[in-house]
Formats: structure tokens, C-alpha cells, sequence
């Protein structure tokens, strides 16, 4: 009998080109997703060696970080636009597909690919971006290179790559009420830290994460990078396939049939071992909220900001109480006493249709609260339409929220979307770093439903208590 | 890309732990299509106040760490963004070597194709470090060749690097160029897989 292999290991077998003593092997790749920002050095490479795109046809480009999200025709930043117009002009001379801000199947390049259904199970694909780890939703082996990487991706549709540890996160049982893929992502990070993946891929697993939605997954997915794996992925299954069928780039009619039972084969098998099991309890998991300034300093919406008089180790409390300056927190105030002045719905994390819809069900009929600016950015522009088309655009604006363009937006401003110094944003984004936001700017990760209640209320608020009750 | 095999330099330290790329170069900077000049913005938020004023407290701005070409810092350098132009950022403001107990997967994949040796050591040989670094002018001759650290003063260790990064470092190699050499392998498999 074969030994029992993991999904990461059957991936990687499939896509080995060569293998030598003394180096990592050779691995080709399946997809190449490029954008404007970690592109044009790589580009520029190739011309300057006088070298080709080898493979334009497993190679696909759009537009994101720099789109503004309001009169997007209009960029008002030269270099922004001149860095959007290079990416064009590079597709066009090196024969690349392109979603320009003016082309339909434009978004974040995370939440285009699946749309697209370019992202399919058992593929190798890259991009120049550290939240490629979305597509591993698929059952994809999918993760982010740098600009260097992009260059050799473009000229040769491989990459060196030494075989990774592999890591089951299995989470038992189920998620509560109220209680959301973003709650639990950010909860496993927290529990075991911003490296613990770091030189692994991991596999999820268990109860809660076969229950989920593929919009779901891809928001656990999407943060794998943030607890240090390059990779996150989730075997598929028939949630997968139904998500998959009938979409643009898939298969069609008995051939998807075929491409279906090879995508459910890829599957872990029965036994197979990991380098490392860590396991979470899904029923303990709450809403959670990020108080520092990295995804790991997160706690439950019920709980307080931690003390660094409660740590022994001299960086550990040195990092909290900096975290602590940075962001105007007290140690040990309760979370939910934090005032919040902005909130931001949107980002490769939490800007599908699926998000948006929770968050209007949580604001519907309410208005923000007068403190609050608010705004949704949808992750492509045809999230926008199918969101505006089931009128949810309508019950985010009559509570008070800016209703945008697509685009990456708020998670870093690069485009206009800024958090002036000192001001305080609930986030639905992946990242809390300082300055991620703006200057100055303090960030809080949550959920989409959390991010919705708290704008109602001001400040932040457990949404479990919210949708049951009108809160003051 | 130059090769690297003995560099002397001088050490600063920033004793912090999970320095994120968003810290290395803010998004701001990221808008450019050169790889060159970013070591102008390297640590922008933290070297400059908002007026654009040099903060005396950061180490990048101290005069005794001027010219220095080794960074010493914490745990899990370089977390976050997959931007490239962190390390070329780093290596653009001189820094030529990195001493940390861990970094991020693709910050250092990173430092490799820039020609800039990330090494990993222990908890406690940075810490020893970032201590001696306090003290000005200390000094570290870095050998990739035998992977040895080494000060003035008889403190010594070993490091490990895995054989290929450590062969494209040494050779300064452009990576493309050493792939473009398997072309037929590469052409097979994609004969192989439709």
C-alpha cells in the first residue's frame, strides 16, 4: 500500500521540474498574478537581458493597490499613475492579459482569480504579494515572491523552492453564532503566534473549516502569512467544486466532470502525517479584536488590553508596552471602551459578496454613529455590481457609509484612502502594523459584523449582544 | 549582483522584535519603478518626525553607526509584505549582512536575490551583540565561505545557511541566467503536462 500523503506533498510532486543534490528543486508554476506595485523592476529586468515572457497564457495582471475608489478615472498621483501606466504598457510589449481599471473583471488581485476561476485546485500560483496565500482557499498551492521572483516567474515559470515543512492546523468542532473565519483566523494567530508558521505550509483542518463557505476560507487563507507561512491551503471539496463550476477560466460540461474528480483526489489521504498538528477549539473561539500593532495581539471583544507587568520576558513587555504607546491604549482597559473614528470594509481579506452582505444585515436600518466615518470598499468590481444589484449599496449609504469603488484601498493606503495621525480605525483588513494606514494611523482588525457594530456604536461592541439588542 | 565572502563592517543594532516591512519602507515609497534609491526612505516612519526631521533616539541616525553594513535585530525580521523593496532598501542605505534569532520566509528569499546574507543565530548571540553594539566602533568580520562570525575581542560562532543560497551569494550569480540553463528540462515538463 502507498504511504498517505498530505495535499501540499501531492502539489508539490505534480510540479517537481528537477531535482539535484545540494539545491531545492525546480518547481514550475501553474499561475503568475502580477500587479502595479512589484512588477515594473521586474519587467524592466527582462528587457534589459533581452529576455521573454515565457508563458503570457499562465500569466494575469490587474490593477489594485494604487486605484482610487472614488472618480477611479481621475488619479491625481502622478507616480501612482505612472506606475499604473507601466504596468499597461508592459502587458501590452510583453503580451500579457491585463484588467485595467476600465476592464470588468478588475478588483483585488486576490478576489479577481477565484472569480475568474483561474484559481483551481492543485495549482502552483504566485504572485508578488504576501496575501497570495488567498488561493490555498482552493486547494491551490499559492503564495507571494518578491520582485525578484516575479522577474524569474516571468522568464522561466519556475521557481527554486526548497520543500516546505508542512503544518495541520486542525480546528475542532464548530464556530459559534456570531462568531466569524476572520474571528478564527485572527484567534489562531493570537493563540500561537505571528511565526509559528514561518518555514511551513499549513493545511486546515476540521469540523469548523469543511462547514465554511469558500469565501470563508479564503479569508482563513488570506492570513496564513500573518501567523509567518507563505502558504495556507484547505483540501477541496464539494464546497469547492460548486464554487468552481460554470466560472470563466474552468473547465466546461463533461470536461470540468473530469478536472472535478482529480481536484477532489488531491485531497489529504486518510492518515497522512505533518511535520507539526496544532489544534484550536472552534466553540471557544469569540469575536476578536487586534489592540497592538501586529495580527497577533489580538484578544475577545469581552476581554481587556493586556498589562506587559503580566510578561516576563524584557521583549515581550517592551514590544507591548510600544504597541501600547502607539496605539493610546490604556493596559487593562476594557476593548470594548475603545472609541473608533473610522471604519474601513474592504480589502483582499473581507470585501467579497458574502462580507458585505453580513455587514448590511447587522446596519440595516441603523444609522453610524456621528463620530464615525465609514466606508465599504467592494474587492472587485464585480462584488460592486452583484452587491448593488441585491441593493446592499443602498442599506450601506442610508446608514451613513461612503459606498466605493473596488481597489485595495484602506488596507495600505497607497491611494487616497488615508487615516490621518492619531485616528482610530476598525478594520476588516490583515494587517495593524504602525503607519499601515496612514502616518500615526491606529488600526484594529476585525470582522466584517464587528467592524458594521462598531460604527453603529461608536466603539467597539460584541456582535453577538449587538444583533440581539439596540445598544447605546 | 556582487558576490559576498568576507565582509568587515560596523554593527547597529535596533533591538526590536517582528520589524515588519510596512517599518522598512512605508507604502509611500512603493510607488516607484526603479529598483534603486530607496535607502533614503529606509525606516522612514521611525528615523523621521513628522516635520522630516532626523529623531536623535533612532540608531540609523546616531553618528556612531555611521557607515555601518550590518544590521542587528530581533526575532522574525522582515514579517509582512512580500515588497522587494525592503532589502533593497537596506541595501541601498550600506547594509550589506543581517544578524537576527529568525526572519520572515520571503524577506529573506528576498535578501538572497539582493546579495544581502541574512544570518540566523541564536537568541543569545544577538543578544551578546546588540550589547557590544552599544559600545562604539564594535566591528564583525563576517566569513560566508566557513560561516563564522567573529569580533575583535575573541567572540565567535558558526551559522548555517543552506548550500544554495549560500553558492549565489558567494558567486554573486544572476539567478535567471542559472535556470535558463535547465530549458529543456522545463520544456519537457510542460510537453509532459499539456
Amino acid at each position: 500500500m502507498q504511504t498517505p500523503k498530505n495535499i501540499i506533498q501531492k502539489i508539490w510532486e505534480q510540479h517537481v521540474v528537477h531535482q539535484e543534490e545540494g539545491k531545492p528543486d525546480l518547481l514550475y508554476i501553474d499561475l503568475h498574478l502580477v500587479h502595479e506595485v512589484t512588477s515594473p523592476q521586474a519587467f524592466e529586468g527582462l528587457r534589459m537581458n533581452g529576455r521573454q515572457v515565457r508563458r503570457p497564457d499562465l500569466t494575469y495582471a490587474t490593477m489594485d493597490h494604487n486605484v482610487p475608489t472614488r472618480e477611479r478615472h481621475i488619479i491625481n498621483d502622478p507616480i501612482s499613475k505612472k506606475q499604473m501606466d507601466t504596468l499597461k504598457q508592459n502587458c501590452q510589449e510583453f503580451g500579457v492579459t491585463l484588467a485595467d481599471i476600465n476592464h470588468p473583471d478588475n478588483g483585488i488581485v486576490h478576489v479577481i482569480g477565484p472569480e475568474l476561476g483561474l484559481t483551481q485546485p492543485g495549482k502552483t500560483i504566485v504572485c508578488g504579494d504576501s496575501h497570495t496565500s488567498t488561493h490555498g482557499a482552493f486547494g491551490a498551492l499559492a503564495f507571494g515572491i518578491g520582485t525578484s521572483e516575479v522577474e524569474h516567474v516571468l522568464a522561466t515559470q519556475t521557481l527554486w523552492q526548497a520543500p516546505p515543512k508542512t503544518l495541520n492546523v486542525k480546528v475542532n468542532g464548530r464556530l459559534g453564532t456570531g462568531v466569524t473565519a476572520k474571528d478564527l483566523i485572527l484567534a489562531i494567530i493570537g493563540k500561537f503566534g505571528v511565526k509559528f508558521g514561518t518555514g511551513y505550509v499549513i493545511e486546515y483542518t476540521g469540523e469548523a473549516i469543511r462547514a465554511m463557505s469558500m469565501e470563508e476560507r479564503m479569508t482563513v487563507c488570506n492570513m496564513s502569512i500573518e501567523g509567518g507561512a507563505r502558504a495556507g491551503l484547505i483540501s477541496p471539496d464539494e464546497t469547492t467544486i460548486e464554487y468552481l463550476r460554470g466560472r470563466k477560466n474552468v473547465p466546461q460540461g463533461q470536461a470540468f466532470e473530469e478536472a472535478a474528480a482529480r481536484w477532489k483526489a488531491l485531497a489529504t489521504d486518510e492518515g497522512a502525517a505533518y511535520d507539526t498538528v496544532v489544534e484550536i477549539d472552534a466553540a471557544e473561539v469569540e469575536p476578536q479584536v487586534t489592540w497592538g500593532t501586529n495580527p497577533g495581539m489580538c484578544i475577545p471583544v469581552t476581554a481587556n488590553v493586556p498589562n506587559p507587568n503580566d510578561f516576563e520576558k524584557p521583549s515581550e513587555k517592551d514590544e507591548i508596552n510600544r504597541a501600547l504607546e502607539y496605539m493610546g491604549l490604556e493596559a487593562g482597559q476594557p476593548i470594548s471602551s475603545v472609541k473608533i473614528d473610522h471604519v474601513f470594509i474592504g480589502s483582499c481579506t473581507n470585501s467579497r459578496l458574502s462580507d458585505l452582505r453580513k455587514a448590511a444585515e447587522v446596519i440595516r436600518g441603523k444609522q453610524v454613529a456621528p463620530s464615525v466615518k465609514a466606508m465599504v470598499v467592494p474587492g472587485s468590481f464585480s462584488v460592486k455590481l452583484a452587491a448593488e444589484k441585491e441593493g446592499l449599496d443602498q442599506v450601506f449609504k442610508a446608514a451613513g457609509f461612503e459606498w466605493r469603488d473596488a481597489g485595495c484601498s484602506m488596507c495600505l493606503g497607497m491611494n487616497d484612502d488615508i487615516i490621518p495621525s492619531g485616528e482610530r480605525c476598525a478594520s476588516t483588513s490583515n494587517r495593524n502594523f504602525e503607519g499601515r494606514q496612514g502616518k500615526g494611523a491606529r488600526t484594529h482588525l476585525v470582522s466584517p459584523e464587528m467592524a458594521a457594530a462598531a460604527a453603529i456604536a461608536g466603539h467597539f461592541v460584541d456582535v453577538r449582544k449587538f444583533t440581539a439588542q439596540e445598544v447605546m | 549582483m556582487e558576490p559576498l565572502r568576507i565582509h568587515q563592517g560596523l554593527v547597529c543594532p535596533i533591538d526590536r522584535t517582528n520589524v515588519d516591512t510596512d517599518q522598512i519602507i512605508p507604502k509611500q515609497f512603493l510607488k516607484r519603478i526603479e529598483r534603486s534609491g530607496f535607502g533614503q526612505f529606509l525606516f522612514y516612519n521611525w528615523r523621521f518626525d513628522d516635520d522630516g526631521n532626523p529623531r536623535p533616539d533612532f540608531p540609523l541616525n546616531a553618528p556612531e553607526y555611521k557607515g555601518a553594513s550590518i544590521l542587528v535585530a530581533g526575532e522574525n525580521f522582515g514579517c509582512g509584505s512580500s515588497r522587494e523593496h525592503a532589502p533593497w532598501a537596506i541595501q541601498d542605505f550600506g547594509f550589506k549582512v543581517l544578524i537576527a534569532p529568525s526572519y520572515a520566509d520571503i524577506f529573506k528569499n528576498n535578501c538572497v536575490k539582493n546579495g544581502i546574507l541574512a544570518i540566523q543565530a541564536s537568541e543569545e548571540q544577538v543578544q551578546t551583540i546588540m550589547k557590544k553594539a552599544k559600545t562604539e566602533g564594535y566591528t564583525l568580520t563576517v566569513n560566508l565561505e566557513d560561516q563564522i562570525v567573529s569580533d575583535n575581542d575573541g567572540f565567535t560562532f558558526h551559522f548555517d545557511i543552506a548550500p544554495y543560497p549560500k553558492e549565489m551569494l558567494l558567486n554573486g550569480w544572476d539567478e535567471i541566467g542559472v535556470t535558463l540553463n535547465y530549458e529543456d528540462k522545463i520544456k519537457q515538463y510542460e510537453l509532459a503536462h499539456g
